[in-house]
C-alpha cells in the first residue's frame, strides 16, 4: 500500500477521535473505551478499502460492515459524517430524543449503517446471512464484520464461526477488536478466551493477528485475507481499549461507559490536535 | 377471503408439513428470492427432498437455532425472502432475542413455520413443548402470528403472504390435520373465519381446536344450545370487528386453543372485548402447567384440549349470561 493512503488514513483516523470526543463530551458520557479502539480499523475501512458511495449509500452493489459491537456506534457515525454520509452537525444530537444517531448502530436510521447491532453476540450471523445472501445473487461485494473480544464469550458467535467456513463464505471478513478489557473487568479475569487465534483457526478460517491500532497492518492484512478463496478470513486486532487519548486508556477497566466532562474532553482534543502535527494541517473540521 | 366448509371430522392424507413444504417449492420456481433454512429437521418435514431442485436455497445450519435466525435476518437484509423452520419452541422460545432484535427491531423480517405447537410433540414431551410462543411472538411489533388449522389454511396463506415486509410466524402441527376447508378456499390476514352460526354462546377457536369446537357445536346442538364457531387463525392481526359483532350476538364466548391460559388467544379476545364490549367468558387453554410425554388422545384428555372441554367450557360461561 502506498504510504500516503496509509497516512492519510492514520491522519483520518485522528479525526475520528477528535469527533468520538465532540459527540462523547456533547453529552457528557459515553462508551469511550470501546469506541477509540477501534477506530484505526474504521478509518481504513473508510479510507479505500470498502467499496462504497456516500452518494448511494444503500446500493445493492456495495461492501458492507456490521459492527457487531453496537456500542461503538460514535466511531462509525464520525467517519460517516468526516465522509460526506450525512452533515457534520448530526454527530452534536448522538443519544438525544429523535436523533438519527443513536448510542448503538441502527440500519435504519442513519445513512451508511448497514445493519442494527447492540444485542451483542448477534453481528457475525448477520454478516454471515449478509455474505451468503450476496453469493446466491452472484454479487462479488465484501461484507465486514467487527466484533467485541468480550462479545466473543456469546455462543452464538462460535455457531457463527462454524457456520461461515461451512458454508464457504470467502466474501466474510472479520475483525476482533481484541482490547482484552470488557465491561466489568479484563477478559481474562470475566471469561478468558484462551486463544482467540486458534480457536477461530481450529474452526476453520483463515486467521492473522496484527496490530489493530495500525492502519499499515489493516491495509495488509486485508489485502491478504482478500485473496483467500473459499473460507471465510478473520483479523484479531491487537488494540488498546482508549487508544489515542492517553488519560482515557490510563483508566483501562473504568473506561468501558465514562463521564465525558469538559476538562477532560479538552485535554484529550489537545492531545489529539499533536498528534496531527506530524501531517502537516491542522484537522478539517474545528470542534 | 373465500371459505368453503368441508369438515367431516376427517384427518387429511398428507402431513401438514407437507403444505409447507410443497408451498416453498412453489415459491422458489417463482421467486430466486425465496430461500428455506433448517437447524437440522429438514428431514421432519421432507424438505431435504427439494435440495438438488434449489441448490444453495435449501440450507441446513444444524443444531444452532441462533445462528438460523441470525443468517436468516442477514439474507433478509439484502433482499432474501427466508423461511426457517424448526420445533415450535426453538423457533420462538430458545432465539427470541434473535427474532425480536437481529430480525424485528432491524427490520429484516422472516418466516417462521414452528411444527409441533403446544401438545402436538406428543413423544418428545415437554422439553420440546411450547404453550407460550403465541404470549411471546404476540409481543413483537408488526408481526403476523397465524395458527394454522389445515393444508388448505397453510397453503392460502403462505401464498397470500409471500411478499408482505414483516415477521410471520406460522404455528402449526407436523401430522396430518382433520379436514376443516374445501380445496378452494382462501384466507386474508386479519379476517377470522365463521364456521357455525349460531345465538347463545361463540367459540372461539384456533389451530387443532377448531374440529374440536365444531364437533362440540354439535353435539351443543342436540342440547339446544346454539353455538357459533369462529376460526381465529389470525391471532395477529387479530379480527376485532368479528369479535365484537359475535360478542354482541351470542352474550357468551369461549376461546379454545392449544397454549397457556396466559397471553394466548384468549387474552387476545379478552383484551379486546374488555375494551369494546365486555362479555362473559371462558378460556379453554392450558392451567399455567408444564407440559407432559404421551400419545395425543391421553394429551388432548390431560389438558381437556377436547369437544368435551369446549362443552364443559359452554354449559359454564352461559350461566353467566
Amino acid at each position: 500500500m502506498e504510504n500516503q493512503v496509509i497516512r492519510d488514513t492514520e491522519k483520518f483516523a485522528v479525526e475520528i477521535r477528535m469527533q468520538v470526543i465532540r459527540q462523547l463530551a456533547k453529552l457528557g458520557f459515553g462508551h469511550a473505551g470501546g469506541c477509540l479502539s477501534v477506530v484505526d480499523v474504521v478509518a481504513s475501512l473508510y479510507s479505500g478499502i470498502m467499496d462504497i458511495d456516500p452518494k448511494n449509500p444503500r446500493k445493492k452493489e456495495r461492501d458492507r460492515l456490521v459492527v457487531s459491537k453496537g456500542h461503538a456506534g460514535p466511531a462509525l457515525y464520525a467517519a460517516l459524517a468526516l465522509k460526506g454520509f450525512f452533515p457534520m452537525e448530526w454527530l452534536d444530537t448522538l443519544n438525544q430524543g429523535g436523533t438519527r444517531l443513536p448510542s448503538h448502530c441502527d440500519g435504519n436510521k442513519t445513512p451508511g449503517i448497514d445493519c442494527t447491532t447492540g444485542s451483542l453476540g448477534q453481528g457475525l450471523s448477520l454478516a454471515a446471512g449478509m455474505a451468503y445472501g450476496l453469493k446466491l445473487d452472484g454479487i462479488p461485494n465484501t461484507v465486514y464484520a467487527v466484533l467485541g473480544d468480550g462479545e466473543c464469550q456469546e455462543g452464538q458467535i462460535w455457531e457463527a464461526a462454524l457456520a461461515a467456513p461451512k458454508f464457504g463464505l470467502d466474501a466474510l471478513i472479520c475483525f476482533v477488536d481484541y482490547n482484552k478489557v470488557q465491561l466489568d473487568g479484563t477478559v481474562d479475569e470475566i471469561m478468558p478466551l484462551k486463544s482467540l487465534f486458534m480457536k477461530f483457526r481450529s474452526f476453520g478460517w483463515h486467521t492473522q493477528q496484527i496490530n489493530g491500532n495500525d492502519p499499515a497492518s489493516i491495509f495488509a492484512a486485508v489485502e491478504l485475507a482478500k485473496k483467500e478463496k473459499g473460507r471465510p478470513s478473520v483479523i484479531l486486532l491487537d488494540t488498546i481499549k482508549g487508544y489515542g487519548c492517553s488519560e482515557i486508556a490510563a483508566l483501562g477497566c473504568l473506561n468501558h461507559h465514562m463521564d465525558m466532562p469538559e476538562d477532560l474532553a479538552q485535554r484529550c482534543m489537545a492531545e489529539l490536535r499533536e498528534q496531527m502535527k506530524q501531517y502537516g494541517q491542522e484537522e478539517r473540521h474545528e470542534n | 377471503m373465500k371459505i368453503e366448509l368441508a369438515f367431516h371430522n376427517e384427518t387429511e392424507a398428507a402431513p401438514l408439513s407437507s403444505a409447507y413444504t410443497d408451498t416453498i417449492a412453489e415459491l422458489m420456481e417463482n421467486d430466486e428470492d425465496v430461500v428455506s433454512i433448517d437447524a437440522d429437521l429438514m428431514k421432519a418435514i421432507k424438505i431435504d427432498r427439494i435440495q438438488e431442485r434449489f441448490p444453495g436455497r435449501v440450507l441446513n445450519v444444524g443444531i444452532q437455532e441462533g445462528n438460523m435466525i441470525g443468517m436468516a435476518a442477514g439474507m433478509a437484509r439484502v433482499g432474501k425472502k427466508v423461511y426457517a423452520h424448526t420445533f415450535a419452541p426453538f423457533i420462538t422460545r430458545r432465539v427470541f432475542d434473535q427474532i425480536f432484535i437481529s430480525s424485528a427491531y432491524g427490520k429484516n423480517p422472516i418466516r417462521l413455520y414452528g411444527s409441533d405447537p403446544g401438545i402436538c410433540a406428543k413423544f418428545n414431551g415437554g422439553t420440546h413443548t411450547t404453550f407460550e410462543d403465541i404470549a411471546m411472538m404476540r409481543t413483537i411489533p408488526d408481526i403476523y402470528l397465524f395458527e394454522i388449522t389445515d393444508s388448505v389454511m397453510f397453503r392460502s396463506l403462505m401464498h397470500a403472504t409471500k411478499d408482505e415486509n414483516r415477521i410471520i410466524y406460522f404455528r402449526a402441527d407436523r401430522a396430518p390435520a382433520v379436514k376443516v376447508y374445501s380445496d378452494s378456499s382462501e384466507f386474508t390476514p386479519g379476517k377470522g373465519a365463521v364456521l357455525k352460526d349460531g345465538g347463545d354462546v361463540t367459540v372461539i377457536a384456533c389451530g387443532i381446536m377448531v374440529s374440536e369446537a365444531l364437533a362440540a357445536a354439535e353435539k351443543l346442538e342436540q342440547e339446544g344450545i346454539s353455538t357459533a364457531v369462529i376460526d381465529m387463525f389470525t391471532i395477529k392481526p387479530i379480527d376485532r370487528e368479528l369479535i365484537v359483532e359475535y360478542a354482541q350476538k351470542t352474550g357468551a364466548v369461549v376461546t379454545a386453543e392449544n397454549h397457556n391460559v396466559n397471553g394466548g388467544l384468549g387474552d387476545a379476545v379478552a383484551s379486546v372485548l374488555s375494551e369494546e364490549r365486555p362479555t362473559v367468558m371462558r378460556k379453554l387453554a392450558v392451567r399455567d402447567e408444564f407440559s407432559e410425554v404421551g400419545p395425543m388422545d391421553y394429551l388432548r384428555e390431560r389438558f381437556h384440549l377436547n369437544a368435551a372441554g369446549v362443552i364443559a367450557a359452554v354449559k359454564d360461561v352461559i350461566q353467566y349470561k
